[in-house]
């Protein structure tokens, strides 16, 4: 008999047909995405034995995931140092240029503030100015990643991306509670 | 419009290999039954020739059950043992319920599983018992089932029964438990912004971003869809499980007792007034004022005109209150309201001019109203049940739901910590370590909740799974891996293992609203729906049907892939497995042929893996080498 499984236990770059790297191709990440959930969505299989009912959900489960690791550029990033054998260290490594720690305040204080006026249109700027920051962080990880191949430098804005990804959440939070 | 054909009952047959299935729109003030006939979706009608049933049921003394029309005449007179709006109770505790001063029932407070407390799903004492909302809603699953069965002439292979997609994880339990109860055999739960969606955009072939915007009887769904070559994928959804046309009825009400200085109606006058007041509310759809008349049991003559003015005065709040989960799911799709190509209304409270012009406002475009929104719910949820049981369509498309809400589990402090975002695509799934923090720790007890709060008191709970097996270690030494799966139906499992000695661990589940398996068990035991039916013969037909078509489905896999896939041995143990189920089907012994099928279910299962490993890298090979490095 075949060795089984074998495409599922596949890295998700090479599940998904696409190099191994940071710098990704957006739109044929959802084509191929596409592709493989018309393959094995359980809608395709709900007329059919139980067998393959289930290994369906365990694909579609599967493919969803590695879409989602590598749709989001934080978790595409920690995915690929992952597969490189480098833990990001999110939980244990807090230490953080101070620099970088006092602007964190200054990101949080600016959202206590707006939550506290009401004011949606600040939290917009707000959310704005998030996002400029978190691109510049993802080029970084670009050049880190495909060109130098610097995986603990990487690793160091991984934990960066995080806290923003936190600062997100908040801003999230926010703009919920003003809606209340 | 071919999509809203409509059929006399009792039409001749499809063709023998069709495969009867359905779609169920179970709404909270109608209900709809629809199926794909010659290609096309239409709704079925009851003999009078009517599509919607109303979603009322009677319970009357000796037994007796009525659905629909008839138990809608008597609401009135029969408050209390005459339920309407039971959807707003399906996997819903009494303080879930809010203001039940307002309802004509006598409420019953059911333990939960969970806590062993009195906060589980909610009961209804009628005179006809004490009756679950899933019960209820069984009834009326039954009558649109009878209904499919007499004018398809067969039994259903299956069927799509809609929810609101906001409807958390008690909610859709309690549905599909409602259909097992009617004898249904449900393929799948459709989320109705969804199912709208695969009418119209079908119907339309549409491509780009549509945002579906359904208000229902006591429902509010709002669903951000892209459709791309026949791919309808669900960005994000959001809603409010408790906000539709019965809300707008609510406040014509107490303006009515306000500005006639009434207070504490009995049952009765409370159910002729909350009809009065929707039948208003449809009135000042088209007209700027109506009358409203009634003769209370007390002799007291209301005669009240209403303004369309005054009632939008009174329901802004409700219209607003629906703009607030819009967005949150335009912020969670990461979309602004420019780049939203197209807004679909769903759900009869739609046709409030208010809403409309809301909805106008807010989206800065007209929405789509060519599609009857009382009927495309179902419409679209025959088209996905048609393909479901397998009868191929010509075109292939595909449908990518997600679920609505947060899951988390309860960590220290009362806090969540969560698990699988909302909006993630369906099926999903995440794992999780555990370890024990006393030595020789045998068990544990997770509890997983439902949204978006940090406090686990502001989340819903959806059940505590206990961990019981756990090896004895030393504290910290066991490795728990515990995964929650969410499935296509939105519905969640969990499954345990203790990673060190790879050993299962059983898991009690105690779901917070819902019921427990044996409870169901009781209910299709006492049921009185299928007094008529043998229960047993139909359970047996079923069970040969089910065998039939797994030895059909594994020999033409064998003669696909047999060869290519499997050595000798491996196809010897199939036919083997084959030929019990073949010898088990001789004999007309359910438990027999359900144990003969487990068998060969299991002894495929390699075989459908190596099938399906084929079909996924045969799926992108060829496709764009070029690509691969632009």
């Amino acid at each position: 008999m075949l060795s089984l499984g074998s495409d599922f236990q596949k890295d998700f770059f090479s599940l998904f047909n696409l190099p191994v790297r940071f710098q990704l191709n957006t739109a044929l990440l959802e084509q191929h995405f596409r592709v493989l959930q018309m393959q094995v969505h359980p809608d395709k299989f709900t007329h059919l034995p139980e067998s393959e009912r289930r290994v369906s959900m365990q694909w579609a489960t599967r493919v969803n995931e590695g879409y989602q690791t590598l749709r989001k550029p934080i978790d595409r990033a920690r995915y690929l140092l992952m597969l490189h054998g480098v833990d990001t260290q999110e939980e244990t490594n807090t230490a953080m240029p101070v620099d970088f720690l006092i602007r964190q305040m200054e990101w949080r204080e600016g959202v206590a503030e707006a939550l506290q006026a009401k004011d949606s249109a600040v939290l917009d700027e707000l959310n704005h100015k998030l996002r400029q920051d978190v691109k510049s962080l993802q080029m970084q990880l670009e050049q880190l990643l495909d060109k130098q191949q610097d995986y603990p430098a990487a690793a160091g804005i991984v934990r960066k991306l995080k806290f923003f990804e936190k600062l997100a959440e908040e801003i999230d939070s926010a703009f919920d509670e003003i809606d209340d | 419009m071919a999509l809203l054909q409509i059929s006399e009952p009792g039409l001749s047959a499809a063709p023998h290999q069709h495969r009867l299935a359905v779609g169920i729109d179970l709404g909270t003030t109608n209900s709809l039954v629809a199926t794909v006939r010659n290609g096309i979706s239409l709704v079925l009608n009851n003999e009078s020739g009517h599509a919607l049933l109303p979603s009322v049921v009677r319970y009357a003394a000796d037994a007796s059950v009525q659905v629909g029309d008839a138990a809608q005449a008597l609401q009135s007179e029969d408050p209390v043992n005459t339920i309407v709006s039971v959807k707003r109770f399906m996997g819903r505790g009494l303080a879930d319920v809010g203001d039940v001063s307002n309802l004509p029932y006598r409420f019953v407070e059911a333990p939960s599983f969970a806590t062993g407390q009195t906060h589980g799903m909610l009961q209804l004492r009628t005179v006809g018992g004490v009756k679950s909302p899933v019960e209820v809603s069984a009834e009326i699953l039954n009558v649109l089932r009878v209904r499919a069965e007499q004018s398809l002439g067969g039994d259903l292979v299956g069927v799509v029964i809609t929810v609101p997609a906001y409807f958390d994880d008690a909610q859709r339990q309690a549905t599909k438990d409602a259909a097992k109860l009617a004898g249904l055999n449900v393929l799948r739960l459709l989320n109705e912004p969804t199912a709208a969606a695969i009418a119209y955009g079908l119907d339309n072939a549409s491509e780009g971003i549509y945002a579906v915007y359904d208000l229902g009887g006591g429902t509010f769904d709002i669903s951000i869809l892209k459709l791309s070559k026949g791919v309808f994928e669900v960005l994000a959804t959001n809603g409010d499980s408790a906000l539709g046309g019965d809300d707008f009825d609510h406040r014509i009400y107490c303006w009515v007792l306000e500005k006639n200085n009434l207070s504490a109606l009995g049952a009765h006058d409370t159910r002729l007034l909350l009809t009065r007041a929707r039948a208003a509310k449809e009135e000042l759809t088209d007209y700027a004022e109506t009358r409203i008349t009634a003769i209370l049991s007390n002799g007291e003559v209301i005669d009240t005109v209403l303004t369309q003015q005054d009632f939008y005065d009174m329901s802004k709040n409700l219209v607003a209150r629906s703009m607030q989960p819009i967005r949150r799911a335009l912020r969670d799709a990461e979309l602004a309201v420019d780049e939203i190509k197209g807004v679909v209304m769903v759900g009869g409270s739609t046709r409030m001019p208010q809403v409309q012009r809301a909805v106008a406002e807010f989206f800065k475009q007209d929405p789509l109203t060519n599609l009857d929104p009382d009927k495309v719910v179902a419409l679209g949820a025959a088209i996905q049940a048609n393909v479901l049981a397998g009868n191929r369509n010509e075109e292939d498309w595909l449908l990518l739901d997600v679920s609505p809400l947060s899951l988390g589990i309860e960590i220290m402090g009362g806090l969540t910590e969560k698990i699988i975002p909302r909006n993630s695509t369906i099926p999903t799934a995440r794992a999780q370590e555990f370890t024990t923090y006393k030595d020789g720790q045998t068990a544990m007890s997770v509890h997983v909740v439902q949204g978006e709060r940090e406090l686990v008191s502001d989340c819903r709970s959806l059940a505590r799974f206990e961990l019981r097996g756990i090896p004895p270690m030393v504290a910290g030494a066991a490795r728990i891996r515990v995964t929650y799966q969410i499935d296509a139906d939105g519905l969640l499992s969990v499954s345990a293992r203790e990673q060190s000695s790879g050993l299962q661990s059983h898991i009690v589940v105690k779901p917070s609203y819902g019921l427990s398996d044996d409870e169901v068990a009781r209910m299709l035991q006492d049921s009185t729906l299928h007094a008529r039916d043998d229960m047993q013969s139909r359970a047996l037909r079923e069970q040969q049907v089910e065998a039939q078509q797994l030895l059909d489905a594994v020999a033409n896999a064998l003669e696909q892939d047999g060869a290519t896939l499997l050595n000798e041995e491996a196809r010897a143990s199939i036919h083997a497995a084959m030929d019990v189920v073949r010898n088990a089907l001789q004999g007309s012994e359910q438990q027999a042929i359900k144990r003969a099928v487990a068998k060969l279910n299991e002894a495929t299962l390699p075989f459908a893996q190596a099938r399906m490993d084929k079909s996924v890298s045969r799926a992108l090979t060829g496709q764009n080498i070029s690509q691969l490095d632009n």
